[in-house]
């Protein structure tokens, strides 16, 4: 059913679609409409049978869920940000007992300073936990992103954090198209756990593993994501057949075919990426561009695949890596080995979009025609005030008790959020 | 050092089982005991700990006929009962994290509402896991009365890290980072916290104290908490050997000083009140129970007793006395 709603209002409405039996609850901006409409969905009944739990921090979000799933129920909790970060020895908790836990991550940056505004830099910190984890690329993708997931998840015994930018689709009414009960009932089968804690056959779950099998245990995890890079085509090519549309797999090309240059990016900005390929190809510049769904497990060989011919790769990120550069560029850099010397491509990271900063057609066309033009450097940092950054950097040599750098930077930007747009 | 070797206990504490009804019998007096923590575990000789686990679980084992889930935190407990790929445990269990076994049982006790099933959940913990990391979610799950017994098994410090101080530590303990040096040597006055008030002032259905040293007001306790629904709390005291310097034969005794000198009260409240006492039947100084710890040999160094110590630790014995009227028990 086609609807005008809030990102936030479609993947509740989805999610309610699988059924889940636990749902918990913290809350942080920007996840909150998310739970707020599913908290709805489950007071007014029409959610049911479901226990939704208020609970004291998303450590014990998480906890819940584990405890939930590992009692053989189909559990669902949302966060961002920070949150994300306070469950973090929950989250490999949850992919370490093989918990098909589903959780959305409303993206938003991490502080200090504090910023709730949309970037990639949540996920990042946790790309290692052991969860898959795909990125959205609108609201109708955030929607059914979360109807694989369950699937996936319960397939594989693994974890999956759907990731949808903060705000940007959490907080954006678009057209959605919510499908019906008989729909995903017929798409997601029943939760049949491979481990459940029951009276009936008592086990041991989570168990101490020592030096003699750690390892293994540990690889067993890692196999279980290189699984999923075959299933997750799989499942989207099921969604497609059955719900008629393409949402989800591993990655999508955009007029690829020829490109010397290709961009590369996660979630909603693609919309924009592919706005500026459009421009910059009908003025004859042979560009494209690739929307990776799939960043964990992360899919090398069809990135490289994809990204074969081209001379120059851009990855523009919403993330700093502090002390090394952009995640994603490293990941496709690494992607990239392997291909004969003759072939070497040029990889570029752009970081944009940190802590909400728009990243706009303009400054995205600039960017790619010096990155088609070989004038741009191996790390580039879309619409940076430099002027800002070197009159902090001699007030910090002039003077050791130079204060917070964060208030003397917004006494030095003043007192309007002039730059963004 | 030689022990004396005890193979069964007299007394009039424990020589009951025999002379009572087969109903009001011990659940550890009987053959079909669920053993729910079964032998072959790799806790130190006298370990209070898996006494108690035992004793607790096998209770609600048979006040849930066999139906119920167990969640426990990481420590002492966890460790030596789950050294891979073997497990002690007999019934279905659990472990997640150090600091969240009160929000994983939320979770199963949450499953097991949405699927219609009448398995009950205990989550347990030792006092570190329970009373500082794990603190924030026991106070969650108790605020939103979540159908759980949460455990915690009381032997005031962190003994799986080799015997740190934590918030259950009694003053002048002698701890690995309260060390029996200076001019104030151990813990000190002051610090810490009473986990079962606390656990009293969320208004839960029922906080009870128990022992290792008193093993039917024990069961009791269990068996009264599994008999209601909603978030209850279990305050065991479990001597360790080991963090104790205590003769591993000596863990009952131990444990009956504490609760004999007025430190360690048996009381069970219900929805915030104190509802019934387990009166003092033979008062013990505190010094008694001091003097067969090692972490407290700093009070009788050189021959010398700090009395001045001493009496700062008895007066804290003889409020709980007067507090919870243990004299009386009424």
């Amino acid at each position: 059913m086609l609807k005008q709603i809030e990102g936030s209002r479609g993947m509740a409405e989805a999610i309610a679609l699988c059924r889940p039996e636990v749902i918990c609850a913290y809350p942080i901006t920007p996840q909150t409409h998310i739970v707020e409409a599913l908290g709805e969905l489950v007071k007014s009944g029409s959610l049911t049978p479901c226990e939704f739990i208020n609970v004291e921090s998303e450590f014990s979000a998480l906890s819940v869920a584990i405890g939930a799933s590992a009692a053989g129920a189909r559990a669902y909790t949302a966060t961002s940000s920070q949150g994300l970060l306070f469950m973090a020895e929950a989250l490999y908790n949850a992919s370490g007992l093989g918990l098909p836990i589903v959780m959305t991550l409303g993206n938003r940056a991490i502080g200090a300073p504090i910023n709730i505004w949309n970037d990639h830099s949540d996920a990042m910190a946790m790309r290692d936990a052991g969860w898959i984890q795909l990125f959205a690329r609108d609201n109708q993708e955030a929607a059914d992103l979360h109807i694989q997931a369950f699937r996936l998840a319960e397939a594989l015994s693994c974890p999956v954090m759907v990731c949808v930018d903060g705000f940007i689709l959490t907080h954006a009414f678009e057209r959605v198209d919510v499908p019906t009960q008989g729909e995903v009932d017929a798409f997601l089968p029943r939760y049949e756990p491979v481990q459940v804690i029951d009276p009936a056959d008592p086990m041991t779950i989570g168990a101490m593993v020592g030096p003699d099998a750690f390892a293994e245990v540990r690889w067993l995890a890692h196999h279980k994501q290189l699984r999923a890079l075959e299933i997750i085509p799989e499942i989207a090519s099921e969604f497609e057949q059955r719900f008629g549309r393409r949402s989800g797999g591993l990655l999508r090309p955009y007029r690829t075919d020829g490109a010397e240059t290709i961009v590369v990016a996660m979630g909603s900005v693609n919309g924009t990426i592919e706005v500026v390929v459009d421009a910059m190809r009908a003025g004859g510049v042979p560009i494209g561009a690739l929307d990776l769904c799939t960043f964990r497990p992360f899919p090398a060989a069809a990135v490289r695949d994809a990204l074969r011919g081209a001379r120059r790769v851009i990855v523009v990120e919403k993330n700093l890596a502090l002390g090394m550069g952009g995640v994603l560029a490293s990941d496709v850099r690494m992607a990239l080995r392997g291909e004969p010397a003759d072939v070497q491509t040029v990889v570029h990271t752009v970081v944009a979009g940190l802590g909400g900063r728009a990243i706009t057609q303009a400054s995205l066309g600039r960017v790619f025609a010096e990155g088609h033009a070989g004038k741009l450097g191996e790390l580039h940092m879309l619409d940076l005030d430099w002027g800002v950054v070197e009159r902090e950097v001699a007030r910090m040599s002039e003077n050791r008790r130079s204060g917070p750098t964060a208030s003397n930077v917004l006494r030095d930007v003043g007192p309007s959020m002039r730059r963004i747009g | 050092m030689s022990q004396r070797i005890k193979f069964y206990q007299t007394g009039t504490l424990t020589a009951g089982n025999r002379l009572l009804d087969p109903e009001t019998r011990a659940v550890q007096s009987s053959v079909d005991r669920s053993n729910a923590l079964t032998s072959g575990h790799r806790a130190c000789q006298g370990c209070g700990e898996a006494l108690g686990a035992r004793w607790v679980l096998d209770a609600a084992m048979r006040a849930t006929g066999g139906q119920l889930v167990v969640v426990n935190a990481t420590g002492c407990l966890e460790v030596f009962t789950t050294p891979y790929p073997e497990s002690s445990w007999q019934v279905p269990w659990l472990h997640s994290l150090f600091a969240n076994a009160a929000s994983v049982a939320t979770g199963v006790a949450a499953a097991m509402r949405s699927k219609g099933s009448a398995v009950r959940v205990v989550a347990q913990g030792g006092d570190g896991g329970t009373m500082d990391i794990g603190f924030g979610a026991l106070s969650g799950m108790f605020e939103r009365n979540d159908d759980v017994l949460y455990v915690c098994y009381d032997n005031e410090a962190y003994m799986n890290t080799g015997v740190q101080r934590s918030s259950a530590t009694p003053p002048l303990a002698r701890t690995a980072t309260t060390p029996a040096l200076g001019p104030e040597p151990g813990n000190e006055f002051g610090h810490g916290k009473n986990a079962p008030l606390i656990a009293m002032a969320h208004g839960i259905p029922y906080v009870a104290t128990a022992s290792v040293a008193d093993l039917h007001d024990l069961e009791d306790k269990v068996e009264a908490a599994m008999k209601v629904h909603g978030a209850r709390y279990l305050h065991v005291h479990v001597p360790c050997p080991l963090g104790w310097g205590s003769a591993s034969d000596d863990t009952i005794k131990v444990a009956r000083l504490a609760v004999q000198c007025g430190l360690f009260p048996l009381f069970e409240a219900e929805h915030g009140e104190v509802v019934r006492r387990t009166p003092i039947r033979q008062r013990q100084p505190v010094e008694a129970y001091l003097r067969l710890q090692r972490r407290f040999d700093h009070l009788f160094a050189g021959g010398r007793v700090d009395v001045e110590r001493i009496a700062r630790l008895q007066a804290i014995a003889d409020r709980n006395i007067e507090r919870f009227r243990l004299l009386t028990g009424d």
